[in-house]
């Protein structure tokens, strides 16, 4: 069984929105037809997008951290939205746990999208149908771009590499590797839907300043006290105040 | 949740038509058992299968408008193993098929004979249909009520209250209905109709005030910490990734003050509960009081529908807290 998956890395994610961007770009593009984009300069802009970047902080002032935390369909191994599906639209592929919608196929009744905890789904307000993140199933099994480029779109334009992509069931992926070494976890676990994606954790990254960092030791105003003390057989001023 | 006027239309007048048609065959079953003096069957039976069948029809019409592409409607009939959407899609024309076959046997007089009980009671072919209309009209309330319930995280819904609620409030306003239309088609029933419609309110109000009182002391399971999975008890959202709106910020939120929340409960615990309530218990046979009781309460369960949805708190929401 292969189950692909991102797993993104919020130590790394610095909330540059690339991800957002290239998704956008590269589903819009695709044999699938134009995502919305509606409005685009006019007021009230709207659209559907697979991926979005949202901003949390946590913490009080003066100890906080700010999370930029990237959002798509987390590909779940149990999908809530899949059997609530009237038309079959809506399914999951045995062959690599990618959840996908049948754009032909679907009603646009929203039910699946009522049916997501995470609301990862969103209906394209042209097409009318549902759409949502497919691990850009267009592109990673592309035999006609190098090894290197079969990523899914944001993966690519990610400039942090906070995003990896492999099988969470093959133990030696890098995506299993990362969820191994850094505590990589999932959203919601309260729904039991196991998300395949996983997010690794903030590190706190300690700074040690030592004391020598803060004096330079070839400061030019403490050379004084760096030349050699004079020797005992020196003449000293306590040899002229000593009478 | 977003309340959409084509869902509250779908299930308060299919609830209504359902209700009406169990009114009808209740009346017929107990006229069998002479029970009650037997109506016209062309009057009662066949126009009321007719009123019955209009609520369906027009409940149908009206979950069309809630689809983004309604020509491929006929596709969600597919999936009834796993979806009890795909199951009402099912349930709902089978009803209609029966109640227009009850209907039309009524009205044209055919009345083969199924079976003579030991005691000498025949059973006809209209109370064959009548038994499966019943058995269809609550497995609609079933599939139509566990299309919210069965959804676990919208905690407001997943209850066994909403199926219960949803048979107990399209009981109570098709009744009422059928009293009021008895008033003019079978006044002799017309008091046996409205005594059921009372207690079906009554038993409405009673089971929908439990679901409020369990929904008020409902804690959330899922919080921004499990949502982003971050354990910190002060997580403020400071941007949820776009300025303008989306289908996640417009789809399940209600967007009115809480106060209109508040106030809605309160009209519709009046409107579909107390003033029918009051209407029914002074009618008698008053068919124009009937008819004012059925619309109030029609409109009550519209405003009751709408709080169902308005109430509903989904997770996502979580993600969108900082909504410009």
């Amino acid at each position: 069984m292969t189950q692909l998956a991102l797993v993104i890395d919020l130590n790394v994610c610095v909330g540059c929105h690339a991800c957002v961007t290239s998704c956008k770009e590269w589903n819009t593009s695709g044999s699938a037809g134009p995502l919305a984009d509606m409005h685009p300069y006019g007021k009230d802009p709207t659209g559907a997008f697979f991926n979005r970047v949202q901003t949390f902080e946590v913490g009080e002032y003066p100890n906080t951290q700010t999370v930029h935390f990237p959002k798509s369909c987390l590909h779940c191994e149990d999908p809530p939205c899949v059997p609530v599906c009237p038309t079959g639209a809506s399914y999951k592929r045995k062959s690599d746990g990618i959840v996908l919608v049948d754009y032909d196929k679907c009603i646009g009744c929203k039910y699946c999208s009522w049916a997501c905890p995470y609301g990862a789904r969103e209906v394209d307000p042209e097409r009318r149908v549902m759409t949502k993140c497919t691990l850009c199933v267009d592109r990673i099994y592309d035999e006609t771009k190098p090894e290197s480029e079969r990523k899914p779109a944001c993966v690519m334009a990610c400039p942090t590499s906070a995003r990896l992509f492999g099988d969470i069931h093959d133990p030696d992926s890098i995506v299993s590797q990362a969820i191994r070494d850094n505590a990589g976890y999932a959203l919601m676990p309260e729904w039991g839907t196991h998300p395949a994606n996983h997010y690794l954790p903030r590190r706190r990254t300690p700074m040690h300043i030592h004391e020598d960092e803060l004096t330079r030791s070839d400061n030019p105003l403490k050379v004084d006290g760096l030349l050699p003390k004079p020797a005992k057989s020196e003449p000293s001023l306590d040899d002229v105040m000593s009478w | 949740m977003r309340p959409d006027f084509s869902v509250l239309f779908l299930t308060t007048l299919i609830g209504a038509g359902q209700g009406l048609f169990l009114a009808l065959f209740t009346v017929q079953l107990y006229a069998l058992a002479a029970l009650l003096p037997a109506p016209d069957g062309h009057a009662f039976y066949a126009h009321g299968s007719l009123l019955a069948l209009a609520l369906l029809v027009g409940g149908l019409v009206a979950s069309f408008f809630h689809l983004g592409r309604p020509e491929r409607a006929w596709r969600s009939a597919a999936k009834w193993r796993t979806s009890w959407l795909s199951r009402e899609v099912i349930v709902l024309p089978a009803l209609m098929g029966v109640v227009l076959l009850y209907g039309g046997a009524h009205l044209l007089g055919w009345k083969p004979t199924l079976l003579i009980l030991p005691s000498g009671l025949v059973l006809d072919a209209t109370v064959g249909l009548g038994v499966v209309g019943t058995l269809l009209a609550f497995a609609l309330f079933l599939c139509t009520a566990m299309i919210y319930a069965c959804l676990p995280f919208l905690r407001e819904w997943a209850s066994p209250l909403t199926v219960v609620n949803y048979t107990l409030l399209g009981g109570a306003s098709g009744f009422t209905l059928a009293a009021a239309f008895a008033a003019w088609a079978a006044p002799e029933v017309t008091h046996f109709l409205a005594g059921w419609a009372l207690v079906l309110t009554l038993l409405g109000l009673v089971s929908r005030s439990a679901s409020l009182i369990r929904n008020a002391r409902l804690k959330p399971k899922s919080t921004i910490q499990t949502a982003i999975g971050i354990k910190h008890p002060n997580i403020v959202q400071k941007a949820v990734g776009f300025l303008g709106g989306s289908f996640n910020t417009r789809e399940f939120c209600h967007g009115k003050p809480a106060g209109t929340l508040r106030s809605v409960k309160w009209v519709f615990l009046a409107a579909a509960f107390v003033v029918p309530l009051a209407l029914l218990a002074a009618a008698g046979s008053s068919g124009p009081v009937l008819a004012l009781a059925f619309a109030v309460q029609y409109l009550g369960l519209l405003a009751e529908r709408w709080f169902f949805f308005a109430q509903a708190n989904h997770p996502q929401n979580l993600y969108y807290q900082a909504v410009a």
